[in-house]
């Protein structure tokens, strides 16, 4: 377990979310981890996926696309670099293909920053088209943990009827 | 006021989420949801009925037609659900830690060889 804990900061209504967390290491590796595509497909993506580039264009203008497979689905994401600027900031697009419909496009903004110590701090913004959306994200992480989560939301209810 | 077990209950269901998850980006009418499970139409009204009285969908009347809205306001009040989103998030920056790790080690190695 890592001492640097991510924080995700998303207040009610609105249609922002951002990702937060520092790193033990200079930003000029941050942010080569973030571009490289050797290095990205080890990192990215649910740890019970693969990934994998399908397409990343480097720097301004450039596409991108990556597929997460798990039991052979295949989840499509893709979008176009708008900005990078190494080694502090990143911006792109993020549009997630298994949506029922097309459109549902987010824009992400990666802040790089230099910390004392050889250390850095990433913030992720990712302003989505409407609060449903954006609701829509955050409830996907939860797919995962959905099992778990029951087990967990058993035993509330078990220790909710013991108290009655 | 509602309290948190309500969201919690609601949530509980598994044909409930699904219904959230199916909403959660298009806004439907009940018919429409109810084509998407293997349980009848009176059954699929009762769990929007559940679902509205905790807050988490409203109805809204367009003509005739009656659409459910999600509202997850709600839901985050309940952090375990943004708290799902951060350990997703956790989980890959605890990767990236490591691939971070073997990039500052091939630095080091660098170094001493100038």
């Amino acid at each position: 377990m890592s001492k640097n804990k991510t924080t995700i900061v998303a207040e009610p209504g609105k249609q922002e979310a951002f990702i937060i967390r520092e790193f033990e290491a200079p930003r000029e590796l941050v942010y080569k981890a973030f571009t490289d595509p050797k290095l990205l497909p080890r990192w990215l993506g649910p740890c019970d996926m693969k990934t994998k580039i399908d397409v990343l264009e480097p720097g301004h203008g450039g596409r991108w696309r990556f597929i997460h497979t798990k039991d052979g689905h295949e989840f499509g994401f893709h979008g176009v670099c708008h900005e990078a600027t190494a080694p502090e900031r990143l911006i792109r697009t993020f549009e997630f293909e298994g949506l029922p419909e097309r459109g549902h496009v987010v824009l992400e903004t990666a802040i790089f920053e230099a910390l004392p110590g050889d250390r850095t701090k990433v913030t992720i913004q990712s302003v989505f088209r409407s609060v449903q959306d954006r609701d829509g994200m955050i409830m996907s992480g939860m797919e995962k943990g959905v099992v778990e989560s029951h087990e967990k939301l058993d035993e509330l209810f078990e220790k909710e009827l013991q108290l009655k | 006021m509602h309290t948190r077990r309500d969201v919690f209950q609601a949530i509980a269901d598994p044909t409930r989420r699904e219904i959230i998850n199916l909403i959660a980006y298009q806004s439907l009418n009940l018919n429409a949801i109810a084509e998407n499970f293997n349980v009848s139409r009176p059954a699929i009204s009762q769990h929007i009925k559940v679902l509205t009285e905790c807050g988490l969908i409203i109805i809204k009347k367009q003509g005739r037609e009656r659409y459910c809205e999600v509202r997850l306001q709600q839901l985050n009040e309940v952090s375990e659900w943004i708290e799902r989103y951060r350990r997703l998030w956790d989980e890959q920056f605890e990767a990236l830690d490591e691939v971070l790790e073997e990039l500052k080690a091939r630095e080091k190695k660098k170094k001493k060889r100038k």
